[in-house]
This record gives C-alpha cells, sequence and structure tokens, in this order.
C-alpha cells in the first residue's frame, strides 16, 4: 500500500533487502516455533508418565549445554553428525534421498584402518600417515556412494533402496575381512583390525576435549554451502533438483551433477568413518557401525538440507545425547525418552514446512497485495 | 600438564589436591566416604540376561546407605561411552565406575582412567594388565561354567535321556566352558548324556537363536540352556514346545513357569559391595577379581517345575562340592576328536583352562 505512493524506483530497491531479511526471519521463526511446539507436546507426554517437565528441560540444559564439559561432550558427540548430515543433505539438493550414509562412513573407516597398518608398521611418520588415511576413507566412500549415483542415473536404479542394501553390504565387507584377514591376533573376544596406536591417533583440538571432525566439519560445511549456493555448479544442481528433464532439456549434464554429489557425500561420510578410527577407536571393528549415518538423515531433514544450518542442527542433536545420559540417571527413565523427544521433534518440524510462505508478516507486501 | 605450563593456578590445584589427600586419611575416622557408584550397560536394563543381572545386582546396593547408584542403559562402544563416564564422574561426582561391555575397556576406560586418576574403574571381562594398564582400573570376572556345572547335574536328574541342547553365541573360551561344563555336570549323575550344541555367531540373533532352538527340539533333546546376551528367546521358545528349560546369566524363571530347572546366574553383587566398602574405607578395591562358588559370585536360579526331587538334592550337594573348591575338569578326558585334553585335576581357574579351544567327547557341534 506505501509502495504504491511511494515514487516508482524507490520500493524496487527496498524491497532486495526486505525480502532478504523477511526470508530469514522465516527461516529463524518457524523452526524456532516448532521446537517449542514440540517441547510442550513433550511436556504433556512427561507429565502422563507423571514426570516433571520443568525438571527434563533443566536436565538437557545442564547435560547438553550447562558446563564447559557438558558443551564439549555434545560437540563431540554433533562431530560425525555434521559430516553424515551433509553426506545426504548434498544429495538431497539435487534431488535424490541418499541413506546410504552409514555404509560410506563403515567402509571409509575400515580402508583407512586398513591402509594404516603397512604405514604404521613400516613407522611412517603419522603427518603422511593420516593423511593418507583421510585420503583413503574419502575416496572410498566418495566411489561407494558415487556407485550408487551412476545406477541411478544410467541403470534407473532406485537411489534409496540401493544405497540402503549397499549399506548392509558394506557392513558385512568389513566384518569379513576385520573377522579374517586383517583381524588382529590379539583382539580375541572382540575381532578389529591392528591398533594404530596412540602416536598415530588425533588427538583433541587445543584447549578443548572434542577431536578434529568437528573443525574438518564446519569447514567443509561451510565450503559446501558456498559451492551449493555461489558457484553455477551449485545452481546447476539445484536446478536438477527442481526439475531434472527441465535441466535436461536446458543441455546441463544431469548425470555428471548426480554423481559428483553422490561422491562429495560419500566423501563427507567416509571423512566420518577415518575420524571414528583415527580419533576414537583407533582399530576399525563392528563399533563403526553406530547408526551416525542414519542419525544424520534426521539432521539434513531438520537443517532443510541447509549445509549451514547442520552445524546447529547436529549440535542440537549431540546435546540431546548427552543430556540422554544425564536423566536416565536423574530422573530414572529409559533411554527411549529421547528418542520420544527426537521423533517429536522430528514429526512437528515436518509439519512446519508446510507453513514455509503461509504467514503474511513474512510475505514482502508488494506480492502480497497481488496474491 | 608439562612443566612450562605450571600458573599459579594450576599450582593452586596441585596444593589443594595434595591437601585433599592427606586430609584423607583424617576425614575417614570421623566419617565414612560416600561411594557415587556409576555403571553402563551396552544394552536395556531388563534384557533378562546380561544387562539384568548387573542392574539387578546394583539395586540391591540401593538400599545401603552411604551409596547412591547412577545408571545408563543403551550406552554403545563407541565415545558414547566414554562421553557417558565422564559426565558420571563430572556431573555426578561419581568415584566408582563399572564399564560391564566387553568393548568398553580399549581403548575408552584405559583412556578415560589415565585422566581421572582418583577414581577408580572396573570392567566386567578379565582384560586389565598390571604392565600396561593404569593402577586405577581393574578387571572383574566370575567363572559362570561352576553354576553351569550344576545345571548340567540338574538337568541330567530332570531328563530321561539326558539329551541336553545348547545355544550358543561364538566359539570363544568362556562359552566352550559353559558347554563342557554342562556335559560334565550332567555325565556326573548320567554317564550316557550327552550335549547338542549350536553356535549361532554373534551375542545377539533372537531370529537365529529360535531356529537353534527349534533345531535342537526337532532333534530330541530334552533340556535347553544357552550362552547369548538374552536368553528369554531360548527359554520362551523351548517352554512353548514343551521343553525343560536351563537359564543363563540372570534368573528366567518367570519366563517358563513349566519347564524351568534352574539357571546359572552371576552374584555381581558381592563384587560391588566389596568393591563400595572398599571405597568407603578409603581403600583401593582389587584390581583383579576374580572367582565363582567359592567366594560367593555365583548362584543358581531357585529350582523351577522342570526339576525332579533327586535333582534338586543332587545339585544342591554339587553347589557345596563347588564351595570347597571341586574340580570340574579332571582325570582324564577327550576332546570329541579323540584327543586327551585333559589329564589330571585342573583347579577351576587353572589359566590352562581359560585357553579352552576344544568340545569333550559328549558334546555334539564344532567349533569351526
Amino acid at each position: 500500500m506505501t509502495a504504491e505512493t511511494a515514487t516508482p524506483p524507490a520500493p524496487a530497491k527496498s524491497a532486495e533487502p526486505d525480502i532478504r531479511l523477511l526470508k530469514l526471519a522465516e527461516a529463524v521463526t518457524i523452526p524456532a516455533l516448532a521446537l517449542i511446539a514440540s517441547a510442550l507436546a513433550f511436556s504433556v507426554f512427561l507429565i502422563l508418565i507423571g514426570k516433571d517437565p520443568v525438571q527434563f528441560y533443566q536436565l538437557i540444559w545442564t547435560g547438553g549445554f550447562g558446563s564447559s564439559f557438558s558443551f564439549q561432550n555434545s560437540l563431540q558427540r554433533a562431530a560425525p553428525l555434521i559430516l553424515t548430515g551433509l553426506a545426504f543433505a548434498i544429495p538431497a539438493r539435487i534431488g535424490l534421498t541418499m541413506i546410504g550414509g552409514e555404509g560410506a562412513l563403515v567402509l571409509g573407516g575400515f580402508t583407512a584402518a586398513a591402509m594404516a597398518i603397512p604405514l604404521v608398521s613400516s613407522g611412517v611418520t603419522p603427518w603422511i600417515t593420516l593423511p593418507v588415511m583421510a585420503a583413503t576413507g574419502m575416496l572410498t566412500g566418495a566411489l561407494w556412494l558415487g556407485f550408487t549415483g551412476w545406477l541411478k542415473h544410467s541403470r534407473g536404479v532406485n537411489e534409496t533402496i540401493a544405497s540402503l542394501l549397499l549399506s548392509y553390504i558394506a557392513i558385512a565387507i568389513m566384518n569379513f575381512f576385520v573377522e579374517g584377514l586383517l583381524r588382529d591376533p590379539s583382539s580375541a573376544n572382540k575381532p578389529s583390525t591392528m591398533p594404530i596406536g596412540d602416536a598415530y591417533r588425533i588427538g583433541s583440538m587445543p584447549g578443548t576435549d572434542v577431536h578434529w571432525g568437528l573443525a574438518a566439519g564446519i569447514v567443509l560445511a561451510i565450503a559446501l554451502w558456498v559451492l551449493m549456493s555461489r558457484t553455477t555448479f551449485g545452481f546447476a544442481a539445484r536446478m536438477t533438483g527442481g526439475n531434472a528433464r527441465a535441466a535436461k532439456a536446458q543441455g546441463l549434464p544431469v548425470g555428471t551433477l548426480m554423481v559428483v554429489s553422490c561422491m562429495i557425500a560419500g566423501a563427507c561420510a567416509g571423512l566420518a568413518g577415518f575420524f571414528e578410527v583415527a580419533a576414537i577407536h583407533g582399530q576399525a571393528n563392528a563399533s563403526l557401525v553406530a547408526g551416525y549415518g542414519f542419525t544424520g538423515i534426521l539432521v539434513s531433514f531438520l537443517a532443510r538440507h541447509n549445509p549451514i544450518a547442520i552445524v546447529p542442527v547436529a549440535i542440537l542433536f549431540g546435546a540431546l545425547a548427552a543430556a540422554g545420559g544425564v536423566i536416565q540417571r536423574r530422573m530414572g527413565m529409559p533411554d527411549a525418552t529421547v528418542l520420544v523427544l527426537q521423533g517429536i521433534l522430528f514429526v512437528v518440524l515436518l509439519v512446519s514446512e508446510t507453513f514455509y510462505g503461509r504467514f503474511k508478516i513474512f510475505q514482502p507486501k508488494a506480492s502480497g497485495d497481488r496474491t | 600438564m608439562t612443566l612450562h605450563s605450571l600458573s599459579r593456578r594450576s599450582l593452586l590445584k596441585v596444593g589443594a589436591a595434595g591437601l585433599a589427600a592427606t586430609a584423607l586419611p583424617f576425614g575417614i575416622a570421623r566419617a565414612q566416604t560416600n561411594v557415587i557408584l556409576g555403571i553402563v550397560y551396552v544394552g536395556p536394563k531388563d534384557d533378562y540376561g546380561w544387562n539384568q543381572a548387573h542392574a539387578v545386582s546394583v539395586a540391591a546396593l540401593k538400599a545401603l546407605p552411604g551409596i547412591t547408584v547412577v545408571e545408563e542403559e543403551n550406552v554403545p562402544e563407541t565415545d558414547a561411552v566414554a562421553k557417558s563416564m565422564e559426565s558420571m564422574i563430572n556431573i555426578d561426582g561419581a568415584n566408582l565406575i563399572l564399564a560391564t561391555s566387553f568393548g568398553y575397556y580399549k581403548p575408552f576406560v584405559v583412556d578415560l582412567a589415565k585422566k581421572y586418576p582418583d577414581v577408580q574403574f572396573r570392567h566386567a571381562a578379565p582384560l586389565w594388565n598390571k604392565e600396561t594398564d593404569p593402577a586405577n582400573a581393574g578387571s572383574y570376572f566370575p567363572y559362570l561354567n561352576q553354576a553351569h556345572y550344576v545345571d548340567g547335574v540338574a538337568a541330567g536328574l530332570s531328563t530321561a535321556s539326558g539329551k541336553i541342547g545348547f545355544v550358543a553365541a561364538k566359539p570363544i573360551p568362556s562359552v566352550l566352558s559353559n558347554i563342557n561344563s554342562v556335559l560334565l555336570g550332567a555325565r556326573s549323575v548320567n554317564p550316557n548324556a550327552t550335549v547338542q550344541v549350536i553356535f549361532t555367531g554373534e551375542w545377539s540373533l533372537p531370529v537365529r537363536e529360535a531356529e537353534a532352538t527349534n533345531a535342537l527340539i526337532d532333534s530330541g533333546v530334552e533340556a535347553i540352556t544357552c550362552h547369548v546376551d538374552s536368553p528369554k528367546v531360548v527359554i520362551e521358545t523351548a517352554e512353548g514346545r514343551g521343553i525343560k528349560t536351563m537359564g543363563h546369566n540372570a534368573s528366567q524363571a518367570p519366563l517358563a513357569p513349566k519347564g524351568f530347572i534352574t539357571g546359572a546366574e552371576y552374584k555381581w553383587e558381592t563384587i560391588y559391595k566389596a568393591y563400595a566398602d572398599d571405597i568407603a574405607a578409603g581403600k583401593t578395591p582389587p584390581n583383579f577379581l576374580i572367582g565363582g562358588y567359592n567366594n560367593d559370585m555365583l548362584r543358581n536360579t531357585p529350582y523351577g517345575a522342570g526339576a525332579t526331587p533327586e535333582a534338586i538334592t543332587a545339585a544342591d550337594a554339587a553347589i557345596e562340592a563347588l564351595k570347597g573348591g571341586a574340580p570340574i575338569y579332571k582325570g582324564t578326558l577327550k576332546d570329541n576328536k579323540g584327543n586327551v585334553v585333559v589329564d589330571k585335576d585342573y583347579d577351576n581357574y587353572d589359566p590352562y583352562l581359560d585357553g579352552m579351544n576344544w568340545l569333550l567327547e559328549g558334546v555334539q557341534g564344532s567349533i569351526t
């Protein structure tokens, strides 16, 4: 309305930042409201089973953020989730529902540990060994998920089913080697590869108790955000995600874009596997199969497949996991409690997706008048 | 902390710690140290198996004065367990940590014990190494095969044919010893007794455990026991088909009201109580603790409807003998390939038996 009374060129210029600001406000407000709504819904559940919601949320704060230790606990648990979240988000932007991050993580971790065996036993310095391990893990993950992308593009195989099934194959491959050819003879009751030893393990970031996987995840999240939103590759990928046939008609290399996106995803998951081996376990064994790949799917959905948003969402999940222990200990509630909260959160956030564009206050006034 | 990084603040910390250390013995004279016991389980606390056995035992400690118990279930063998234990230390002030799953030990318990030298860590598998591992870490492990020997005795007299089935997870020494002990117990009362074993390959594979149970029943066994993480499936399947059962790890008696004979159970509370008493008194609990019936670390589940009166008498006698240290592996015994594997009486804790890689003659099954 004010736009009509103003001089014609002025609103066009001032509307630009307005739209951005409104979009940002919308992108912050809707998830925030969803968080509050799920917290309220979960409180009802808590009251029904006779527990105190106030104490519950206090303990979430204590266990997840309340002290330096708690926050670092959350960050450490978030580290693999950032990487596996990215592994789902990048293919999602191009329209692929690729749920095979778990397999890429396991194989990436396993091959990194396998590659370490000859290097460590011949005494190669960690400065060479660790990058070689990381590169091996990323390459394996990239090839593993890249294969799924290729199957999708060239053979029309459904990528969701294929990547899920390939995860089971990946786990079986790791078990086959860990329980056979590459088994460390001293790991009698829990078959594992040869330990890389403390000298080769990646320590914590200086001044913290959190391993370097967190830093790697944040750097990659920023880099991939730039890639997806500020480059022609990202534009082409998002266009393919919007309408693959239209993208093809425009002459975009849809197949290459798909395979490359999947390879980026696999590299992220493989890197997560590398950090599990190099920073945590020091060897590959069945503990690599911890479900990070699957939790990453939730993280990515809640972040609306935005690489930057994956970081805070992963930290939120890390905090819930960290606080889950305190809740068990103090309130005597079963481990499943936090899963119930996660489930409610997930459903409410998915429902909240439908509210984008529905609130008038977030719509630019000019366009609001026209529609 | 290196020498270079000594600041006024860290010096104060060292001073305070030293002060606390010197004050400790005097403190005990007046009041005992409160024990805050943190325990982590790899699965649910009510799994009718390994985790439940621990949970039941710490529950028995909760009623005692001066002991606080904090528990966490479903903690995977990843850095999640390190963080859970550390959170118990930092947030709950735990001074005794019990890590109950095999894969918790390395690197998680070892690393954390180095980081928190004032906290005692004990792990439920015989892995602690005096040379390489921290002095505030340690291991505890009862030899459950003694209670399975009693199972064998009771089963030998509760079945007509003495044919017993055994659903086992992996062919590792502790599992093999349980199988062999069931056979030796049964043969002590019925020389024709046999044990037929099926390995599932994993600690928890409910579907395969049910299949194995059914296969054993189809081949004519009259009683079944097992060594898997949660015996629930095996016991319920056998009960459903009218076959007698012996339990494992915790009490499964409620699952089999008709056919339950008895079961091999850990009595973890003996160990946990001893640890708590030591810490309350300001002493370091033992680093390496193994045992069995002779030091009250095992029990057999109260006899169920499946046990005959003769079986009860004989099993009670076997328990008394084991309390006195009667050997299980004795005389000359051959494995089921014909090799002599036992040529004298072995003490129940003889290291030779820890490396067991054979099944005795009378056991139908193969470890390869």
